[in-house]
């Protein structure tokens, strides 16, 4: 199990009270109002500690090693799904899975970034980190999507696209700009949720939709904390700064009108109750879905048009 | 070195600078291609006169409050006192060979070329007016990525002008896109390698990861030539690659034969 340093009083708490639940039942003596204070002081304790994450701190929930990824959201948010594999040009990337699905019984195409659990799940999933056959089967089962009329529904969560010497061999570039291009015209309803790492352009490839979530411990970024203390300050060790100074938090994002809704992860964040977070994003796409289902295709396009072409902010020099 | 004489950073050939400016920054002895400017670039290759600059006075904000060694702020100032320009891309309209032309062009010297909120704004008018006017888009193309002091707002510029380029293709004219040296990350993954044509300047490096990074992550040198231009046109990246002497005439022949 992974602990954070700051879940760590939480946890050392919650251990406490497993201890005395333990010692009641063996020797039949009631603490159940020791154990009821304890859980009380956990639950407060757990409270203060959250709601005063800094941006770093939020990186690393992110990152947690048990967080829930895009295929755990399947397994609670989809029924019937229909795992789909290969670019039909070089290979399969398990680090970008896609497939077809059912959303309360609609077919719909499911996208996301896929991180392996241990070693050898990482080994397969290149920790998430797509090389362009990734980007290239999200582009063709995107059209897929477009063809058949089936909404399209992305899972964000990498630190970004590989960056090495095959993926520059076979055009990441190209690959991830193509699906830019794409998911742009779709003529179905898009819907981008950032559910975990938001790293740079290989997140946004599949992220350009007509309504873009975001869990509240996740971050999007235009480059990595430890990238940009790099490049920045001239030492990777200065991530924290560099992550406070890149305004990278739910919060932030949706202060910019980047991100149109935050969806509330479980207390403690996503990875203590996932069922829970999966209910509310599922409630959060359900609500968005019934919003865009109500536009024609040529409206889908023109939306999701207006939307990233307010992104930006500028001023007249004299 | 300063004024009249510069040196060729590959042969370390003492060049007279009028020369080497009439030459485009083109290295006489090695063909070597230096940086060459937004608006030398496309005063170069538009017909004589016929270029007029949209969007001149479009000036970067901090909307981030961002500070590192200087304050974005500051540095934005210094950099539009000392280059003439408020941020990295110069466009505007004009016409090549007589044929309508939207072009636009990186000025690298300013913040490596980087896309904020500016540059992704000034790509994103430009490519809208090359379809209202009907007109080709030429865009060169000198940057390091995506800039950092923007945030999440500099990242979003690369699915803006992306977008934009999806409604580009309702029309019937072609984008060429010419990648000088460097294109790398954001730049690389949004309209830079969008082009219907995509050529390039001679050894330019090109690519989404940056050399220094692919090297720490797969902790081994890299292979020389790797990036560049030729290594490009070899993997079937690229179209063609172009000396800077003949872009003009290229870019002109690809337009003239993909235009309606
Ligand atoms: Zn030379």
């Amino acid at each position: 199990m992974t602990v954070l340093d700051f879940e760590k009083p939480i946890r050392e708490l919650e251990r406490k009270i497993d201890e005395l639940k333990e010692l009641a039942s063996g020797e039949g003596v009631d603490f159940d109002e020791e154990i009821r204070k304890l859980e009380r002081k956990a639950r407060r304790l757990q409270v203060e500690i959250f709601s005063d994450l800094s941006p770093w701190q939020i990186v690393q929930l992110a990152r947690h090693a048990e967080r829930p990824y895009v295929l755990d959201y399947v397994q609670f948010l989809f029924t019937d799904f229909a795992e789909l594999h290969g670019d039909r040009r070089f290979a399969e990337d398990p680090a970008l899975i896609g497939g077809f699905a059912r959303f309360d019984g609609e077919p719909v195409l499911v996208l996301g970034h896929q991180k392996g659990r241990n070693t050898k799940e990482n080994l397969l999933r290149n920790f998430g980190m797509p090389r362009p056959e990734g980007y290239r089967k999200a582009t063709r089962l995107a059209r897929l999507a477009a063809r058949f009329g089936r909404p399209v529904l992305t899972f964000i969560d990498t630190s970004g696209a590989y960056p090495g010497i095959g993926s520059e061999e076979r055009g990441q570039a190209q690959a991830i700009a193509e699906c830019l291009e794409t998911m742009a015209g779709l003529p179905v309803p898009v819907i981008a949720t950032v559910i975990g790492e938001g790293g740079s352009g290989g997140a946004l490839a599949i992220g350009v939709g007509n309504r873009i979530l975001m869990l509240q411990y996740a971050y999007y970024s235009v480059i990595s904390p430890e990238g940009c203390s790099s490049i920045l300050f001239r030492e990777p060790t200065r991530a924290p700064r560099a992550a406070e100074a890149l305004k990278l938090t739910a919060g932030d994002l949706r202060g910019f009108g980047v991100v149109d809704e935050v969806v509330l992860e479980s207390p403690g964040g996503a990875h203590r109750d996932p069922a829970r977070t999966a209910e509310n994003l599922g409630r959060a796409l359900r609500q968005h879905l019934a919003q865009l289902r109500a536009l024609s295709p040529d409206e889908l396009v023109e939306d999701r048009y207006r939307r990233f072409r307010g992104m930006g902010v500028f001023e007249q020099v004299e | 070195m300063e004024g009249l004489w510069t040196k060729c950073e590959v042969c370390e050939e003492i060049l007279h600078r009028p020369d080497l400016e009439q030459a485009q920054n083109v290295c006489p002895r090695c063909q070597h291609h230096l940086p060459l400017a937004a608006r030398a670039r496309l005063t170069a290759v538009l017909d004589r006169d016929s270029f007029e600059e949209m969007d001149g006075a479009l000036g970067p904000l901090d909307p981030l409050t961002f500070s590192d060694s200087k304050r974005y702020r500051d540095r934005t100032r210094g950099l539009r006192k000392a280059l003439g320009m408020p941020d990295a891309f110069v466009a505007g309209t004009g016409r090549l060979d007589g044929h309508p032309v939207a072009a636009g062009a990186f000025e690298f010297e300013f913040m490596g070329g980087s896309m904020g909120s500016v540059v992704g704004e000034k790509v994103t008018r430009l490519i809208e007016k090359a379809l209202e006017k009907d007109a080709a888009l030429v865009l060169f193309s000198a940057s390091g990525g995506a800039r950092m002091q923007e945030g999440v707002y500099s990242l979003m510029q690369m699915a803006k002008t992306s977008a934009a380029l999806a409604r580009f293709r309702r029309g019937r004219r072609p984008y060429v896109s010419v990648l000088c040296h460097p294109t790398t990350g954001g730049v690389a993954a949004s309209f830079a390698w969008l082009g219907d044509v995509i050529l390039a300047e001679p050894h330019a490096l090109i690519g989404f990861a940056g050399p220094r990074v692919i090297e720490q992550t797969i902790r081994q040198k890299l292979p020389d030539g790797f990036q560049r231009s030729e290594f490009l046109l070899e993997h079937g990246m690229i179209d063609a690659i172009v000396p800077r002497a003949q872009l003009r005439d290229k870019i002109a022949q690809i337009v003239g034969l993909l235009g309606p």
